[in-house]
């Protein structure tokens, strides 16, 4: 049984702000239903850049929600600018501190809110640019190397608290050792080598990708209700159709990105791009 | 604040049980007065010695089994090692097991442990089962080979209660010539058993799961079977086990097997009713609801319920909140960020195993409780549902 703060209790038996903000100006999704859990975070920001209403909806645990039900209520009235500072230390603390194992609740808070201004700005999230160290989780390098800077982790598995990386299949476990020992000694913050570029012919790119629809993602998508297809390979650019329970799921991106993007570049190229066709 | 027994609502059975107060009775004596060793020469330590045997026939008789084929052990974690281990070490040039990959992490993490940690010697193959958690006989007989030390495999599986065909498993492997173990922790005062009818070599048990206290266990030996101790030590337990025994609950543990055979057919009528209420009504009136595992090849006690779309922890608090206690499947309720390894193993979807919810029952269990669950659980889960992003009632 974990001990949980009566703030954490309280915010998850009676989240505030439940529900999703109609035409709202940013929109954040995180997680995933694989990974357990899941947030979206909808704002609405005014002509002075001040966020004046927030909602949430999360899959997930009592922390989770709890988390997601303080942060929409820090947000209320809060000015942009802040608000691109909060932490998810702030939102843990907020709470009266979580367990060290459901650090990561926080941090899914933090990464809805980066998404939501990001989607709102028009900018692109930095944290997705980085490359992904742990595949069951989908966790970045550039994300672990915050996480660790931010809360001054001393071990993987405080990574594995505050990210989730390694908490799968522990396949990673070499290579966040290897970023906390570059990060503590502030030898190197920059991602280690960028993604490497395979030569391969246009058709060869194309049957290996068909290959990979067919053999692993079209029957993970199907015990879950949904569908995939293939509609056109551009350079990198692959453009796929989701139907089925899928299409309609607010999930939908996530699966994309997380799953069906992260096992083409993992099998076929590290460079490719998946979109939705609309 | 403490929360007191009369104010819970009780269905995590297979997690441990409440020990019954005939058990605590028989216990008191040896808890108070009777504080001999029993390996002592004066009467006041032998007649210590006379209950352990009192106790080790009891539990031979539910078992179908001989009272010296019962071995007194700490608990069902370390009757399931030292089967297996015992097993490695009498067939020294056998380094094969064979398992399903459904296993309690007593058998699971010996295996997974075993095949990294000892050079890499032992290997292990693991059975897969259906989505209803069912083993294909075929498969088990294709996995042994010459070089197969060892079968273990759970007679019931806590988290599903789905029952293996282990009588049937273990005449194959006697045709073969391999020893076969099954942890019975689950099965034993649920499902009648006679271990004399069977080929089965080695049996693990343990206490608190039928109304006996934690910290006791029992591994079956057949006679004749080839063994080495785990726990060296003194003579007792004729040297298949050192130490000296646990006696007041090895007395417990006597008269809780005494209990169960005259309860067994409560379990199976009465218990399984509650069980069957408390599953066609949640099926019934909570939409998105699914059982894990088979309907019928199952433990009488167990309903295993998936509520798509919302998290398992999040409901077991919620409904600790009402004081109901069960079990979850979910990630976050084990500490790991993965869901059960069971429901994985049968294929459960994510959307469906993070959200599941395992209930079991007792003898303790009433049809007010029953219905009590059943007018609470369907708001838990509407509630949850409006806050996942995953749910629209369409
Ligand atoms: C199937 C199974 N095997 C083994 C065990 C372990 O028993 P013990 O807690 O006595 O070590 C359990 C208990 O959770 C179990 O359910």
């Amino acid at each position: 049984m974990w001990e949980y703060t009566d703030k954490v209790q309280d915010h998850f038996i009676n989240p505030r702000n439940v529900g999703e903000i109609e035409n709202a100006d940013g929109v954040g999704n995180v997680g995933s239903i694989a990974c357990g859990d899941a947030l979206r975070l909808t704002i609405r920001v005014d002509e002075n850049q001040v966020i004046t209403d927030a909602k949430f909806k999360t899959f997930g645990c009592a922390s989770a929600i709890a988390s997601s039900s303080m942060l929409t209520e820090m947000l209320k009235g809060m000015k942009l600018e802040d608000a691109k500072k909060l932490t998810n230390d702030d939102i843990a603390k907020a709470l009266g501190g979580l367990p060290k194992e459901k650090m990561h609740c926080s941090v899914m808070g933090r990464e809805a809110l980066e998404a939501a201004i990001a989607d709102y700005t028009g900018a692109i999230l930095p944290m997705a640019q980085g490359e992904v160290v742990c595949e069951c989780f989908g966790v970045t390098d550039l994300e672990i190397i915050r996480a660790i800077r931010e809360n001054a982790l001393t071990s993987v598995e405080d990574i594995t608290h505050f990210t989730k990386a390694g908490g799968g299949c522990g396949k990673c476990e070499g290579k966040l050792r290897a970023l906390l020992a570059e990060t503590v000694e502030g030898a190197a913050g920059e991602p280690t080598g960028a993604p490497k570029k395979k030569r391969m012919t246009t058709l060869e790119k194309i049957k290996r990708i068909e290959e990979v629809i067919e053999r692993e993602i079209k029957p993970t998508l199907k015990k879950d209700g949904g569908d995939i297809q293939l509609v056109d390979v551009d350079g990198d650019f692959v453009t796929v159709s989701l139907r089925g329970a899928c299409a309609n799921c607010y999930s939908s991106r996530t699966t994309l990105k997380e799953y069906v993007e992260r096992k083409l570049r993992e099998q076929v190229l590290e460079s490719l791009i998946v979109e939705e066709d609309k | 604040m403490a929360v007191l027994p009369d104010q819970v609502i009780y269905m995590d059975n297979n997690a441990t049980t409440r020990i019954a107060p005939e058990v605590v009775d028989a216990m008191m004596p040896y808890l108070t007065q009777f504080y001999g060793n029993p390996s002592s020469m004066y009467t006041f330590g032998g007649q210590v010695g006379q209950a352990l045997n009192k106790a080790r026939q009891e539990i031979a008789d539910l078992l179908g089994a001989e009272p010296g084929e019962i071995v007194f052990t700490s608990c069902g974690t370390e009757s399931d090692s030292t089967a297996i281990l015992s097993a490695l070490q009498t067939n020294p040039g056998k380094n094969h097991l064979v398992t399903t990959k459904v296993e309690h992490p007593a058998v699971k993490n010996l295996c997974d442990n075993l095949e990294s940690f000892t050079g890499r010697k032992h290997h292990v193959t693991r059975l897969p089962v259906a989505a209803d958690g069912t083993l294909d006989l075929q498969r088990f007989k294709e996995s042994l080979t010459d070089d197969t030390a060892i079968v273990s495999v759970m007679w019931a599986n806590n988290e599903t209660g789905v029952l293996f065909p282990v009588e049937e498993m273990a005449e194959i492997a006697r045709e073969c010539g391999i020893l076969f173990h099954t942890d019975a922790v689950q099965a034993v005062g649920k499902i009648p058993i006679k271990l004399r009818e069977t080929a089965i070599d080695f049996l693990s048990l343990s206490g608190h799961k039928l109304h006996a206290p934690k910290g006791v266990g029992v591994l079956y030996v057949r006679k004749g079977t080839p063994y080495i101790p785990f726990m060296n030590g003194g003579h007792q337990e004729h040297g298949r086990r050192g130490g000296t025994e646990n006696v007041a609950s090895i007395v417990g543990l006597g008269r809780a097997c005494a209990l169960a055979a005259e309860k067994m057919a409560e379990e199976n009528t009465r218990v399984r009713a509650l069980r069957d209420k408390l599953e066609r009504g949640l099926l019934g009136t909570i939409p998105k609801s699914l059982l894990n595992g088979h309907p019928s090849q199952r433990l009488p006690n167990t309903a295993n319920i998936s509520f798509e779309y919302v998290e398992g922890e999040a409901i077991l608090l919620h409904m600790n909140q009402h004081n109901i206690c069960a079990s979850s499947g979910s990630a976050c309720t084990s500490g790991s960020l993965e869901p059960s390894h069971v429901l994985r193993a049968m294929g459960v979807p994510f959307t469906a195993a993070h959200g599941s919810i395992r209930f079991s029952l007792s003898i303790y269990n009433t049809e007010q409780e029953v219905d009590f669950v059943l007018a609470t659980l369907p708001g838990i889960i509407a509630k949850l549902r409006t806050l996942s992003p995953f749910w629209e009632d369409k």
